[in-house]
């Protein structure tokens, strides 16, 4: 869709293009230029972004290498420090709210696509698009005055009593922890999975269904045995968008993780993430070597979303088209 | 039991045993009967007065104009319309002399089954395709030999039988559509409906699928939608002519095509419109 | 009916009412929020809300005024910076650029929008703060006008492909430059589309916590310009939750009501007006 150049009678030298001065006061290829600087800004700005995580963390990466990864020392005071804490916090925060999430979403996604008359279906996912937009703070609001005094006084109790002896579940509690965060990074990755999970299974072809059903299949049957194995794709990438998203979640997380970086097997120790720790100690790191731990760390949870981002949008885009034309 | 005949139809006798006489025919039994059959979508009314059987181990073709309620009434046979919410059916429709309305619809999908227009084998592999009627009804028995047999019927065993865990995707559109006649064949239905199963394929897989369904019949009762009237005058023993949501027309298939007693039936079949 | 067909249809009754449930759970977490919300913030929503400074720290009373007129502030800036990228951006890569190109732009701009918000912060503290020494508005409204880019660029280029050929063939058949059609006819049928990008994506970063944590800061008091910290009505309510002082929380409260109201406004806004009839039917 590139303009070409058109020569005008007199302008520039006749055996060729014109020359740039000319072609300047074409209103066109003002235009042209200026929207190109802008587009191409945005490519500057994201390989920036790349190069200042990586000069920003220089100090970090070269004392620490890859040790930075396995080290669970996390101490200003000393100058050591070891991302495994945060990344074990990151790492089981998201893991206990994809359990969560991604059964009650499903079957939300399920009942919207499957069941659901258009009008309920879209007015449903309308205010699922509304949960979307609520901002991290605001679960981290509820978080630390609903759910922590929730986890103390019903939560905890309730699966310490029965299932203590299990390591996931000794106490003691504070209400705070690595379950309350899942439980809050849940209730806000539901939507992702939801809306991207309803589409690819309404885009699965109607004949996929009625083939099953005219077999005899029950409408549960043809649903789980046909249309979900059909989208299945689609709905892994939707799995791994609200992994994405719980990765990077930081108000809400550090809100009510409890901020101190340990590793434990129990659900209902405090820890902290990634993101929750960077949130919290950056303004105070003192030193460049603090910082830069800091910074690193930063770059590690991009490096973490960009891979997960991209393999969400190939999973997706393969089965929204999958869903248009049977290969024969 | 009912007998009627009404103007302008030329075959219309319907009982509960089922037989249906046209001059000197003899009487076949019916595997299904339609009775006055009205048929809307909404407020909009398709299907106007259907009667008509569907002789048993036979195959009837309904031909018709696009768009003049053919499928629909072929639809109507296993309750596929129910996928439609504003569907609305009524009258009466019998098989082997009971109200398949009264019926529970899962068991009834399996008694009748279903063909489609474009082939729409699962996302599995050729055999589970095959398995799949078989696992969800529980059906005792060696599975591999169940599908084997299906596969035989439908003339595709030997184009499959070392590529059994292959995914259906990669066969052709022709052996696509003879792995959906495999898996419907696979639940051993009393009748097989097809809707226009050949109007996505080409020249040779419309052949080797028409051979099929002349053996087919002998195994179960076929009803078959198409616009090919070539295809009709070949394959079948019985066609019904629909026009507008009207039954025009229903007669064994030599005496529709070569004297029909409606103008309508003749102005189509010489192809006037169409 | 045979008792085997009787269990699978019992399953498939109980199962589909089940996930019923899920989508019924799902959806009330919203009005579990609002409610929640409006009961423990509505009573403190009054006028001193919004005209007074905070109180020093300790002492009852006084309002979020500053908070309020700082993310108005950092909302207009970062709008100023980052609307024009992204729509001049996609205008490029919808009217000009070659596919190469564009797949180029719209994957860099797809990698900004993944960016974890708290990793934008870092970015704008690098670019701006550390230059400047300190933290301000302006930095803020960088990191926030970064996080708007994406969203309109691919907005604008998506709405600007939906609008028929015939129609800009139509404005260059009558003598139109190609930057007149576009400007005149192109824009204008696509701009239901665009602005609703617009404003979901302020929407969007108007409730943005964790890049103004180390950019714009905070402030108890009037941020003078554009050169100093400020208070934003997000990081008040974050400070004020996880503070020891019962007053405190009871403001967050009411600001997390007012925060989240203006943002499901905006976005039942922008919906309702894509749904009013876009201009031109998308392709």
């Amino acid at each position: 869709m590139a303009t070409s150049g058109t020569t005008l009678p007199n302008a520039g030298p006749v055996t060729g293009s014109r020359s740039f001065l000319s072609r300047l006061r074409d209103g066109d290829e003002i235009a042209r230029l200026i929207t190109m600087v802008f587009a191409a800004s945005v490519v500057l700005i994201t390989l920036l972004l790349v190069y200042e995580l990586w000069t920003g963390s220089a100090l970090a990466r070269a004392k620490f290498g890859l040790h930075f990864f396995v080290t669970q020392v996390w101490d200003p005071v000393l100058d050591q420090y070891g991302a495994l804490p945060f990344m074990y916090g990151t790492l089981v925060t998201s893991a206990v709210a994809l359990l969560i999430a991604v059964p009650l979403g499903i079957g939300a996604a399920i009942f919207l696509a499957e069941l659901a008359p258009p009008r309920i279906s879209d007015t449903l996912q309308f205010f699922i698009d509304l949960l979307a937009a609520v901002p991290s703070v605001i679960y981290g609001l509820l978080g630390v005055f609903i759910i922590v005094p929730l986890m103390r006084t019903v939560i905890f109790p309730g699966l310490n009593k029965p299932l203590g002896f299990m390591p996931f579940f000794k106490g003691p509690s504070y209400g705070v922890g690595f379950l309350t965060a899942g439980i809050v990074l849940a209730i806000m990755v539901i939507p992702y999975i939801i809306s991207v999970s309803r589409e690819v299974l309404l885009s699965v072809p109607r004949d996929q269904r009625e083939a099953a059903l005219s077999l005899g299949s029950t409408r549960w049957e043809s649903t789980w045995k046909v249309v979900v194995p059909f989208a299945k794709t689609g709905i892994l990438g939707s799995i791994f968008l609200a992994l994405a998203r719980a990765l990077g979640e930081t108000m809400a997380v550090t809100m009510v993780i409890g901020n101190t970086p340990t590793i434990s097997a129990s659900l209902f120790s405090p820890g902290d993430s990634i993101a929750s720790v960077i949130a919290n100690q950056f303004t105070e790191a003192t030193g460049d070597l603090y910082l830069q731990a800091l910074v690193e760390l930063g770059l590690v949870l991009f490096l973490m979303t960009f891979i997960l981002n991209g393999l969400a949008r190939i999973l997706i885009v393969v089965t929204t088209q999958r869903g248009s034309g049977v290969p024969t | 039991m009912q007998a009627s005949s009404k103007p302008g139809l030329s075959v219309n006798i319907v009982t509960n045993t089922g037989t249906a006489t046209h001059g000197e025919t003899a009487s076949l039994p019916m595997r299904m009967t339609i009775s006055k059959v009205d048929f809307y979508y909404g407020s909009k009314q398709i299907l106007f007065d259907i009667n008509m059987g569907i002789a048993d181990k036979r195959v009837t073709a309904l031909i018709g104009p696009s768009g003049c309620g053919k499928s629909t009434l072929l639809r109507a046979l296993n309750r596929m319309h129910e996928t439609v919410h504003t569907s609305r059916l009524e009258g009466e429709i019998q098989l082997d002399g009971q109200n398949i309305l009264a019926q529970d619809v899962t068991t009834l999908r399996r008694r009748v089954g279903m063909v489609f227009q474009r082939p729409n084998p699962f996302p599995k592999s050729i055999f589970d395709n095959v398995a799949y009627g078989l696992r969800i009804n529980g059906i005792k028995g060696s599975i591999s030999e169940m599908v084997e047999k299906s596969l035989r019927r439908a003339a595709l065993w030997e184009e499959v039988k070392d590529h059994l865990h292959k995914s259906a995707y990669e066969l052709s559109g022709g052996q696509q559509q003879r792995l959906c006649i495999a898996r419907a064949l696979a639940v051993e239905p009393e009748v097989l409906l097809l809707d226009e199963p050949c109007s996505a394929l080409d020249p040779i897989s419309t052949a080797k699928i028409e051979e099929l369904l002349v053996e087919l019949k002998n195994l179960t009762t076929i009803a078959i939608v198409t616009h090919n009237m070539q295809q009709a005058a070949r394959v079948s023993d019985f066609t019904a002519f629909v026009l507008t949501g009207q039954m025009i027309e229903f007669s064994a298939t030599p005496q529709l095509f070569t004297t029909p007693s409606d103008p309508r039936t003749e102005a189509y079949i010489t192809g006037r419109f169409g | 009916m045979t008792a085997r067909v009787k269990w699978r249809r019992f399953v498939s009754n109980f199962m589909l009412t089940l996930t019923g449930v899920c989508a019924l759970v799902s959806v009330s977490v919203l009005f579990f929020i609002l409610g929640y919300l409006v009961f423990n913030g509505g009573t403190s929503i009054n006028w001193a809300f919004f005209t007074q400074l905070p109180k020093p720290v300790g002492e009852a009373g006084g309002g979020m005024a500053n908070a309020i007129v700082g993310s108005a502030k950092l909302l207009m800036a970062a709008s100023l910076f980052g609307v024009p990228i992204g729509f001049l951006g996609g205008i490029y890569l919808s009217e000009f650029s070659g596919s190469a190109v564009a797949s180029v732009v719209r994957y860099a701009a797809d990698l900004l929008n993944g960016v974890p918000s708290i990793v934008i912060g870092i970015f704008a503290y690098s670019v701006v703060v550390l230059p400047f020494k300190h933290f301000s508005t302006l930095a803020g409204a960088f990191a926030l006008g970064l996080m708007m880019i994406p969203i309109t660029l691919r907005s604008t280029e998506e709405f600007l492909n939906g609008v028929p050929r015939y129609l800009r063939e139509g404005a260059m058949a009558l003598g139109a430059s190609k930057w007149k059609t576009i400007a005149s006819v192109v824009v204008p049928a696509a701009y239901r589309g665009i602005l609703t990008a617009i404003l979901l994506a302020l929407a969007r970063v108007a409730g943005e916590t964790a890049p103004l944590l180390f950019t714009a800061f905070g402030n108890r008091y009037w941020s003078q310009g554009w050169g100093q910290p400020t208070a934003s009505l997000p990081v008040m309510i974050f400070t004020y939750a996880v503070s020891p002082y019962e007053d405190w929380h009871r403001q967050a409260w009411a600001a997390g009501l007012v925060l989240l109201g203006l943002i499901l406004i905006i976005n039942i806004l922008a919906r309702t007006i894509l749904s009013r009839g876009i201009a031109v039917p998308r392709s």
